[in-house]
């Protein structure tokens, strides 16, 4: 895409890639504002983004808590008595080498697995037995490691299914076309196209999740987790795969996401990414927690420079 | 850079069905309406196109041939919401057909125990009720399984349908119950509109269900509903934790399904003014799904396009109802090998407002693929 060179992906994840023309419409105008004009442009999209949240960036009172959760698949303990807890208003990450049960964490905090022991709290309420649908609307919202969208729907409508977790328009009320499911309809389209500018693929909308290249489509799981206006976005290594520059824009987008208002957990297996960005970080190895404070402190922890000191190099760095 | 040169060498080659589809696409509303109309009454006229080539006769009645094929229409149209929406492989949905039939027997024939003087509207309305709650008790417990389990499942349930039809002396077997009544009204000389032998008006009465359905099916499609269909088919698990209510909308896709088939299943019976437990079985249902699969599942003048051709083409030519079996499964075969989207392989559109939404983000209107909506949805558990 001409539009687009920063966060082009290398050639070989362009899938099939039918491509679009030059970008017309809202993405051709953008891109020849002036710089003033852009930022206004901007301030007005993250309105409609984040529609009235009551930010709340005071970062202290706590919104998730991992209590003792214990995760067990046959005889493997992928989390081992987790504890931690997540703040509002922070960027937490959550690292630690491969395989040390980051994404079984997530997994525990989105209903995929349910933990054999412990709890995972949301405001204070034990999750228990709540179907993943419902954890979504409680306010948990994450992406995956192996991207997971909806291949044959449109970035657009990728993410209006992610809004579509707030509507409450029934089968009634879509066969009949009842006011609800306009107003629904259109505040949806409305918030999904603003999403889609917010994280950078607006001029893709309209082609099919599968046919986009591979950065677009990690930000389009951003966008469309986003879409359930939650309290918590989890990403699971959305930077993997991405080259420095790619990661670096990332990081300033997941910023951008928190002074939004939002609360962030970051996977991410590269500690030198998760510092730049994090207000503090929990480390996990072979499913045990090790560490939790702020960047500086962790990374002169020795159980974690232990920890990190048997994955390559570059990992470390 | 070497991606646009290879972008603008493919557009000379854009496919001939693609095309019509953007030049569709970039229509008005207004337009649009135009050519749906004329085509609309030319379907309505159809029944007086009795000639060469496109009749059927001397082999069978034109005018019930064409009845028959608006019904695998409808039957089609029906099971897409399940198979090609919500992507749930149902091989049983001859059973809501089977009910829908059973009910306007049970309704309004004299050999039956049940027989009173209904309004036939009221047998219409009751016929897709009873199916509707019986797609609610067999998707209940079935729909928590998932791709061969369901189909198997729902398997048996045609054959359970057929079976109970079969044993159950209240439901008379073969034997069956006769003289079901028809729609009321008269023409000018006082003779009965609906009759068994005419089937003009039974074409009518079906298009114009037809065309009912057609809006309401597509007022879901693009709705919360549609797109949580489409969600639970590429990838039930994300769905859920994108906060799809995935259980809740597969039993609406199957619940909606099964009123489709059983408002086919009265006009049927209706028509026919005669039900027993024959052609009911699972090649019945086996018929439908080729249908479906045929023409391109998930899209609905797709589906329809197969219904067609699944429903008229044995009407009109000999060899072909002859051997249907073998020739639909040796079309099925060779189709699935050169284009596994089925004839017409367009996405459906999932946005009420999509496309003003589009033209303002890329400037330009929604695409339609031919790429299959139909795929393999083992994309692993792992989340
Ligand atoms: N569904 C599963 N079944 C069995 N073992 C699993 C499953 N999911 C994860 N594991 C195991 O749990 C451990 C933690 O995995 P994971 O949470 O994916 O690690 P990571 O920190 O790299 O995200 C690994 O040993 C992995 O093999
Ligand atoms: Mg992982």
């Amino acid at each position: 895409m001409t539009t687009t060179s920063g966060s082009t992906p290398e050639m070989r994840h362009h899938l099939d890639d039918p491509g679009t023309d030059q970008p017309g419409g809202l993405v051709g105008e953008v891109a020849r504002m002036s710089a003033e004009e852009r930022a206004e442009h901007e301030a007005e999209v993250a309105d409609v983004v984040a529609p009235d949240r009551d930010i709340e960036v005071e970062v202290g009172e706590t919104l998730l808590e991992m209590r003792d959760v214990t995760l067990s698949f046959g005889g493997l303990v992928a989390l081992d008595s987790v504890s931690f807890s997540i703040r509002r208003g922070e960027i937490l990450g959550l690292i630690g080498p491969n395989g040390a049960g980051k994404t079984t964490c997530f997994n525990a905090m989105t209903g995929v697995y349910r933990p054999s022991s412990g709890d995972v709290l949301l405001e204070g309420r034990p999750l228990g037995r709540l179907k993943k649908s419902q954890i979504t609307r409680r306010g948990i919202a994450r992406t995956f490691q192996n991207i997971r969208l909806f291949g044959e729907m449109t970035a657009l409508e990728n993410v209006v299914v992610g809004t579509d977790a707030r509507h409450r328009t029934g089968v009634l009320g879509a066969l009949l076309r009842l006011p609800r499911h306009h107003r629904e309809e259109r505040e949806g389209v409305e918030r999904a196209m603003a999403l889609l500018e917010f994280v950078g693929i607006a001029d893709r909308a309209a082609d099919k999740a599968k046919n986009l290249p591979y950065g677009y489509q990690r930000r389009l799981e951003i966008a469309r987790a986003l879409a359930t206006e939650p309290k918590l976005l989890c990403l699971d290594e959305p930077a993997a795969g991405f080259n420095p520059a790619e990661k670096e824009e990332l990081m300033g987008l997941i910023r951008e996401i928190r002074d939004d208002g939002y609360t962030v957990l970051l996977i991410d297996h590269d500690m030198k990414l998760v510092m730049g960005v994090t207000d503090r970080l929990v480390v996990l190895e072979f499913g045990k927690k090790i560490a939790d404070g702020r960047p500086a402190e962790v990374r002169e922890d020795p159980s974690v420079i232990a920890a990190y000191l048997g994955v390559p190099d570059d990992d470390v760095a | 850079m070497s991606a646009h040169h290879f972008r603008s060498g493919t557009a000379t080659k854009v496919p001939f069905g693609q095309r019509i589809r953007d030049w569709w696409n970039g229509l008005s509303r207004f337009h649009q309406w135009a050519i749906i109309i004329p085509v609309v009454v030319l379907v309505y006229l159809m029944p007086f196109l009795n000639f060469f080539p496109i009749t059927t006769e001397p082999g069978t009645d034109f005018e019930l041939a064409l009845f028959n094929t608006a019904r695998i229409v409808l039957i089609a149209i029906g099971l897409n919401v399940v198979v090609g929406q919500a992507g749930l492989l149902d091989l049983g949905y001859v059973g809501f057909f089977a009910i829908g039939a059973y009910v306007a027997a049970l309704m309004t024939s004299r050999d039956s125990a049940l027989y009173a003087e209904y309004p036939w509207l009221l047998v219409v309305v009751v016929g897709i009720a009873v199916t509707m709650v019986s797609g609610v008790i067999i998707g209940t417990p079935t729909l928590r399984l998932r791709g061969d389990y369901l189909a198997i499942v729902t398997l048996g349930f045609g054959e359970i349908v057929r079976l109970l039809a079969d044993n159950i002396p209240a439901l008379r077997g073969n034997v069956g119950f006769r003289n079901l009544e028809r729609p009321p009204g008269e023409w000018s000389d006082g003779t009965r509109i609906f009759t068994q032998g005419d089937g003009i008006p039974w074409y009518w009465l079906t298009v114009t269900a037809i065309i009912a359905v057609l809006i309401l099916v597509g007022n879901l499609e693009r709705s919360r509903v549609g797109r949580a269909w489409v969600a639970i088919r590429e990838d039930e698990d994300a769905a859920e934790i994108m906060g799809v209510p995935t259980f809740r909308f597969k039993v609406w896709a199957f619940v909606i399904g099964a009123a489709i088939g059983g408002l086919s299943g009265v006009l049927y019976a209706g028509q026919l003014g005669f039900v027993n437990n024959a052609r009911f079985d699972v090649v019945t249902s086996v018929l439908f799904l080729a249908a479906v699969i045929l023409g391109g599942s998930g899209n609905k003048v797709g589906v329809i396009l197969g219904a067609i051709v699944i429903a008229y083409t044995p009407e009109r030519f000999q060899v072909v109802s002859e051997y249907r079996y073998l020739i639909f499964g040796l079309a099925l075969i060779v189709l699935m090998i050169f284009r596994p989207q089925g004839l017409l392989g367009a996405r459906q559109r999932l946005l009420a407002r999509g496309r003003q939404a589009y033209k303002r983000l890329v400037g330009k209107p929604e695409p339609v693929s031919t790429e299959s909506p139909m795929k393999d949805s083992g994309k692993g558990t792992g989340a």
